[in-house]
């Protein structure tokens, strides 16, 4: 029996003692008139990384505090050593740096009004160099596996992802979050028709209660508010469909084989939300858009993804690897460049999910390490700021 | 497992099967293994299906519940026999 515990990686420890696996120089726009100062500084200055996105004028409310919260979370998340902000204005661009700041990391905030692009990028470049040679001197250094918070969310699932790829992260699940790890699942609108199950799998009555509750909530107020059909071009989405998924409730049911067979989930979480329970696994309210989710979950701090995929998704995050696993053999010999873990012989009977969840989680420690992920060599790095509703 | 299978069954009670090799051809001896317990038994199927598809286990009518995983997945909307192709063509959601 391995001990999951003694597995150590070589990540770098933060200010706040969190560990990441990745040492970004982010240079992190507030709002979307300022992608272009921010893509402007990451031309100039080698080693930093724009992540221009579409929102952050005139949100309100809740739909503000997820924007806030996101931005935030992106800047904090231990995979990025220092940050640049730049916004339109002074006031929410300082309102991002002090969050940031909360973690220790250096950031440093500028705004375009009253200085222009041309002087703002000549300023934010001169910070974000020393930043460079800030983040280009630290080491990385022995931690233990678990130190990782580790999420999940599947993708262009079909029914080889409840049968193999699915249940593999379910038993890294079962094997690493008893050792410590935080874990983190979603797609509240994707456990439709395992609703019942996922419920019982809350660690008391009373966190299942909320989950419930929360569930219903998106029912009512988003889908039966505005559906115009039976949602069966959207979920299941047509690359589902091609997969062999004809109902959301079979959907569901291959989706929460993400959490295997003992764990529980100890607490809910808002979009973008970092958790605050301590460790174990939570839910975090989220769509099920590939993008959207992962972008979420590396806003809570989240620093390693782990993304099972049927018909071959084929998403990335600018600052947390995505790992993909699939089990599905038409996958592999078609699209093989999108694919870190091949768990095709569960389909074959000549691999067990046990193996494929030790498989997995050696993917993990190499990931850690610093192996770049199929989606981080083929530059995928979509971020998708999740919007409630329109700007006022 | 000497034979690779052609079609999954999660659980011995449900009433679809999942192909799992590409070009699944009509009237294919299939092995069927159902991986709860890995016990397997032998099926012949009716029609072409694809890799991922569902291959019914039993004759089925028009609105009898669907099981896959020992759980509802949805209703028929058509009659469908044993070996055919179950789908978005004879099958349907219960929600939404």
């Amino acid at each position: 029996m391995t001990d999951f515990s003694k597995i150590t990686i070589q990540g770098y420890r933060r200010e706040n003692d969190r560990v990441g696996v990745r040492n970004h120089v982010l240079i992190l726009p507030l709002d979307d008139i300022s992608n272009a100062a921010c893509e402007a500084v990451a031309n100039n200055i080698k080693g930093t990384m724009a992540i221009p996105h579409a929102y952050g004028r005139l949100q309100f409310g809740e739909d503000l505090d997820i924007h806030f919260r996101t931005i935030i979370g992106t800047g904090a998340n231990p995979n990025v050593a220092a940050v640049v902000v730049i916004g339109i204005e002074p006031g929410w661009t300082k309102k991002v740096v002090d969050g940031i700041a909360l973690t220790g990391k250096p950031v440093v905030g500028f705004s375009i009004e009253q200085n222009g692009d041309l002087k703002t990028i000549m300023d934010a470049s001169r910070a974000a160099k020393d930043m460079v040679h800030f983040a280009s001197e630290l080491q990385r250094e022995e931690c233990s596996i678990t130190d990782l918070w580790i999420s999940t969310k599947c993708g262009e699932s079909d029914t080889t992802t409840g049968l193999g790829s699915c249940p593999t992260v379910g038993n890294m699940y079962d094997k690493l979050l008893p050792h410590g790890i935080y874990g983190c699942f979603g797609e509240t609108s994707e456990i439709t028709g395992a609703e019942h199950i996922c419920q019982k799998r809350a660690i008391n009555e009373e966190v299942g209660e909320r989950w419930h509750k929360m569930w219903k909530a998106y029912q009512d107020d988003v889908i039966f508010a505005h559906q115009t059909d039976d949602l069966s071009d959207s979920q299941p989405t047509k690359g589902n469909i091609e997969g062999g998924l004809t109902t959301i409730e079979e959907k569901a049911l291959g989706n929460l084989e993400k959490i295997g067979r003992t764990s529980q989930f100890i607490d809910i979480l808002e979009p973008a939300e970092a958790p605050e329970s301590g460790k174990g696994l939570y839910f975090m309210d989220s769509s099920s858009a590939a993008a959207e989710c992962v972008t979420l979950m590396a806003a809570g701090g989240y620093v390693l993804h782990t993304f099972p995929t049927g018909q071959g998704n084929v998403i990335g995050n600018p600052i947390v690897p995505v790992i993909k696993i699939t089990a599905n053999p038409r996958t592999i010999r078609t699209m093989s460049e999108h694919v870190d873990v091949d768990v095709s012989g569960i389909l074959r009977r000549d691999m067990t999910i046990d193996q494929a969840g030790d498989e997995l989680i050696e993917m993990i420690r190499r990931t850690s390490n610093g192996r770049n992920t199929a989606s981080e060599a083929l530059g995928h790095r979509e971020f998708s700021m999740t919007k409630m509703y329109r700007s006022a | 497992m000497t034979e690779i299978p052609h079609l999954l069954v999660h659980d011995h009670d449900d009433s679809v099967g999942v192909v799992v090799i590409e070009g699944l051809l009509a009237n294919t001896d299939m092995l069927v293994c159902v991986t709860h317990d890995n016990s397997t038994f032998r099926l012949t199927c009716s029609e072409d299906v694809p890799i991922g598809h569902k291959v019914a286990l039993k004759d089925m009518k028009a609105g009898d519940t669907v099981f896959k995983y020992g759980e509802d997945i949805g209703i028929m909307k058509a009659d469908v026999k044993k070996g055919e192709h179950l789908h978005i063509q004879n099958c349907k959601t219960k929600r939404w």
